[in-house]
């Protein structure tokens, strides 16, 4: 292999990143006991049965709710569709583990909704049947309404991308919305989805928060367990490394549905599709549908949120709490600005030399984030403590100096680790983009003398707006969520919101711990709005994606 | 800004290599806590009042804490790990992280089944795990230990949480101290066989299952009752006041207590400051506070309590030493594996 400006760049950042993950993995060969046997005979099934149908579930519910809202909003005209255009991204800013937190407490034998249907009908235990929230069900539903928005951000942006022309041409064949959608659209649109998805199950097998509360177990309930419970750290590790088997199957099915076909744009003249405008019994479902995803996806908990905020405020809200807000404004800024850079870094490499090694290397770059972020924590804090410990001792013996941990405990640490567990977002979403950018351009482009990086500054990145705001708003929402990475790597006396609320909610305090939740929720609405607002600018001013 | 200097510090790596000599002269002890900020903060700010020394606070959970620290070695900045229970107390001093250290103060304060042997472990405060029982459904003296839990007349009737938390495995690993492993797992079983639902949520959950009726008996660490009984939500408050204390085990063993203590780290550079925090956080003004705010027990003899730890009176404790409990962490997992426990 010829060793180039890119693929030696490429190949460099993939590395750095994978460290991690090959700390994890050098684990498989640390021998961890009889561990093993008795996982296999009592706990390891259920893990791994749980896993395939959480996964399955929340396939399933985010697929629906992404998909049909999307279609909806960018393709027909509708009471409210402006309003819900923007809003259905609001629940993406709602911590997994927090609308779970709050589901329970309103929907559980002992919340209010049961007791009052007690109150109201004199039924006792066991008199009435209810859906349990906290079970394997539940689990898929609150994961798919907070995580949908992948889904739907990644195919709406497709769907309002397709050209005019296929789907007039499908329509002035005598095919229906519906066939147009199905035969037409969707297919169109599967790249982006299939990217959204895999993004959403990655987060599924990371979750950690909801299951654990449910009760429910699932590989990473299992490797804590390990870890924590049975202080068996090589055997926990080894769990997350059957943990990476999943992603790698999930992401090579991700690349194979897109193999079969290249999906690039032709020609530029694309006007605005006249949206099928809704009637009668059509018109309200769609609206119904919007609105019920929204309902239970944002409204009713943050609603829950604010109520329990006017009760704590006071208490809760002071000079320390606006510390924790300027942190975590700081940490997300900060992540999301890096991931974007090297999202197009590592994208614009592979477009340019798509060599298998750059191919694989930008891969591995992306498989942090199914990783639940404590192990991921732990494959730095382990390489990172090496690093500063072994140049401490270099520069005592040479120098008589020592530099103590230089990495360890800081900010960077930090900053490494959500790379490392969020890159993979902006990856995919600078990707679906870039991918829609016919190559025949860069070709017009390059004949005409222009030199790589004149390419992307002046003709990809222009085009690839959308793109970049995309991935920007999801490594800032994801950031601003983030727990136990923070949790582990950061510095003394240093907080973020999302510890805090964790923090609370832990302790069982929720109504204490919803003003720091609240407050996570409206820091990802700043990315949201600026999204929205660009989306709507660009299809108002000139179509050019 | 500890922020800013740590952000510097690491970009400028190397070229920080050459500077990076001086230590700051101000006093300061540099805590990890598995105690989260709420419940250890305000001793936090009292002790750096009274002596004029700085704590740093980095909270998070124990194990993690403990990885980090093994991880940083001999420069870790850490002098002191704050732990939630006894097990964890006892994996540090395995790791090798901890250094003995001797406290007239501390022995004198803290009776011997809550300290280390050799002295590298303190506990600061007991958390006990009793019976709470549903006033009208169940009689005190229907209950006596925790063994009875498994008789077939409590089926359907008993609320606890799942085998991944900590405090029920220290529970179980008591049992298996007091009565073996077989013994233990076929308890397991039937205790498993008299769930009236599948474990789920934490403490505060059974209580409040236990309260709207779908059990009669909870097991659950009494601070999280205490905090119901003065949580600022009336529906909590309702729910505590249908529940009473039993403590099991009193003509025998005891009931199941556990500590949240302290280790002094191999590493430490603020060796005295650090071991007058701990002293401080084992001192009666700080072992009342724990009591009043979080409805823990003092680890001392003499020291207020709140009224709802009043109420629920004395009680004999389980003797045995608390590192125990970290020994045989493993097998009482791998023994509710077994048992079916979730």
């Amino acid at each position: 292999m010829k060793l180039t400006f890119w693929n030696t760049t490429v190949t460099g950042i993939a590395l750095l990143l994978a460290i991690p993950l090959l700390v994890v993995v050098a684990n498989v060969f640390v021998p961890a006991g009889e561990v093993w046997q008795h996982l296999a005979a009592t706990v390891l099934q259920d893990y791994v049965v749980n896993s395939l149908l959480l996964m399955v579930g929340v396939a399933i519910g985010s697929l629906l709710l992404g998909v049909g809202t999307a279609w909806l909003v960018s393709m027909t005209e509708f009471p409210g569709r402006r309003l819900f255009e923007w809003a259905l991204l609001l629940p993406m800013a709602i911590p997994a583990y927090i609308i779970a937190y709050t589901y329970t407490g309103m929907l559980d034998f002992a919340g209010p909704v049961q007791t009052t249907l007690r109150e109201l009908t004199g039924w006792g235990y066991g008199d009435y049947w209810f859906p349990e929230v906290r079970s394997l069900e539940g689990a898929a539903i609150m994961l798919s309404l907070v995580l949908y928005p992948y889904i739907y951000l990644l195919a709406r942006a497709a769907f309002l991308s397709q050209s005019l022309c296929v789907l007039e041409v499908s329509r002035s064949l005598g095919n229906g919305p519906w066939r147009t959608f199905f035969t037409v659209a969707l297919p169109l649109a599967r790249p982006a989805i299939a990217a959204g998805l895999s993004l959403v199950l990655m987060e599924t097998l990371a979750d950690y928060g909801t299951v654990q509360y449910f009760g429910v177990s699932t590989f990473t309930t299992g490797i804590f367990r390990t870890w924590y419970g049975l202080d068996n750290a090589p055997a926990a590790a080894q769990l997350a490394a059957m943990l990476l088997v999943f992603v790698v199957v999930l992401v090579t099915l991700e690349r194979s549905s897109r193999r079969k076909a290249r999906y690039h744009k032709t020609g530029r003249g694309q006007q605005v599709l006249t949206r099928l405008p809704l009637t009668g019994w059509g018109r309200m479902a769609a609206t119904l549908f919007c609105f019920a995803t929204l309902l239970f996806g944002f409204l009713l908990p943050a609603g829950q949120l604010a109520s329990w905020t006017l009760e704590t405020y006071q208490a809760v809200v002071d000079r320390r709490f606006m510390a924790l807000v300027f942190n975590t404004l700081e940490l997300a800024s900060l992540a999301t600005l890096l991931a974007l850079l090297l999202a197009l870094l590592l994208n614009y490499g592979r477009r340019l030399q798509p060599t298998r090694t750059v191919r694989f290397a930008v891969r591995v770059a992306s498989m942090g984030y199914a990783i639940p972020g404590t192990v991921i924590a732990v494959g730095v804090v382990i390489p990172f403590g090496w690093f500063d410990n072994t140049l401490d001792s270099w520069m005592r013996e040479q120098f008589a100096i020592s530099t103590g941990l230089l990495l360890s405990g800081t900010i960077a640490a930090l900053l490494f680790a959500y790379l490392v567990r969020f890159l993979a977002v902006s990856l995919h979403a600078v990707e679906t983009g870039l991918e829609r950018i016919t190559p025949s351009m860069d070709e017009a482009a390059r004949a005409m003398g222009e030199r790589p990086l004149g390419i992307l500054g002046r003709i990809h990145i222009p085009m690839l707006k959308g793109s970049l705001l995309t991935a920007l708003l999801l490594v800032f929402v994801d950031v601003l969520k983030e727990l136990p990475a923070t949790l582990i790597l950061r510095p003394f006396n240093f907080n973020t919101l999302a510890v805090r609320a964790y923090e609370l909610a832990a302790d069982e305090r929720l109504a204490d711990a919803a003003s720091a939740a609240l407050a996570i929720v409206i820091a990802g609405l700043i990315p949201v709005i600026l999204l929205s607002r660009s989306i709507s600018q660009t299809r108002q001013e000139s179509p050019s994606s | 800004m500890q922020l800013r200097t740590s952000y510097l510090t690491a970009l400028v790596g190397l070229f920080a290599a050459f500077c990076a000599v001086g230590v700051s002269a101000a006093p300061e002890v540099n805590l990890y806590s598995a105690r989260k900020e709420a419940l250890i903060m305000p001793l936090l700010e009292r002790f750096s009042e009274q002596t004029g020394i700085q704590v740093n606070l980095v909270t998070g959970k124990d194990d993690a804490l403990l990885k980090r620290l093994k991880s940083e070695g001999r420069n870790s900045p850490a002098d002191i790990l704050l732990t939630s229970d006894a097990g964890r107390l006892h994996r540090a001093k395995e790791a090798g992280v901890t250094q003995a250290f001797r406290s007239a103060l501390l022995e004198s304060a803290v009776p011997a089944s809550y300290r280390d042997p050799q002295g590298h472990w303190v506990g600061l405060t007991v958390r006990s795990r009793p019976i709470l029982y549903v006033k009208g459904k169940v009689e005190a003296a229907e209950l006596s230990t925790y063994e009875a839990l498994a008789d077939a007349k409590w089926k359907r009737r008993i609320c606890i949480r799942s085998s991944s938390n900590i405090y029920n495995q220290s529970l179980i690993a008591s049992m298996i101290a007091a009565n073996g492993e077989a013994a233990t797992e076929q308890w397991a079983k039937g205790l498993v066989a008299n769930l009236a639902r599948p474990p789920k949520g934490g403490d505060r959950d059974q209580v409040k299952a236990a309260a709207a009726g779908q059990c009669d008996i909870a097991i659950a660490n009494t601070y999280y009752l205490a905090g119901m009984v003065n949580s600022k939500d009336p529906a909590q408050r309702a729910a505590a006041a249908k529940m009473a204390v039993f403590w099991p085990n009193q003509a025998d063993r005891g009931a199941h207590v556990n500590v949240s203590g302290a280790v002094l780290t191999r590493s430490s550079k603020n060796r005295e400051a650090a071991i007058r925090l701990i002293e401080f956080l084992a001192s009666e003004e700080a072992q009342q506070w724990y009591a009043e705010s979080n409805g823990e027990y003092p680890v001392r003899e003499g020291v207020a309590i709140g009224e709802a730890l009043k109420a629920w009176g004395e009680f004999k404790a389980d003797s045995l030493n608390l590192g125990r409990l970290g020994e045989l962490n493993g097998k009482a997992v791998m023994l509710m594996d077994r048992a079916g426990w979730k």
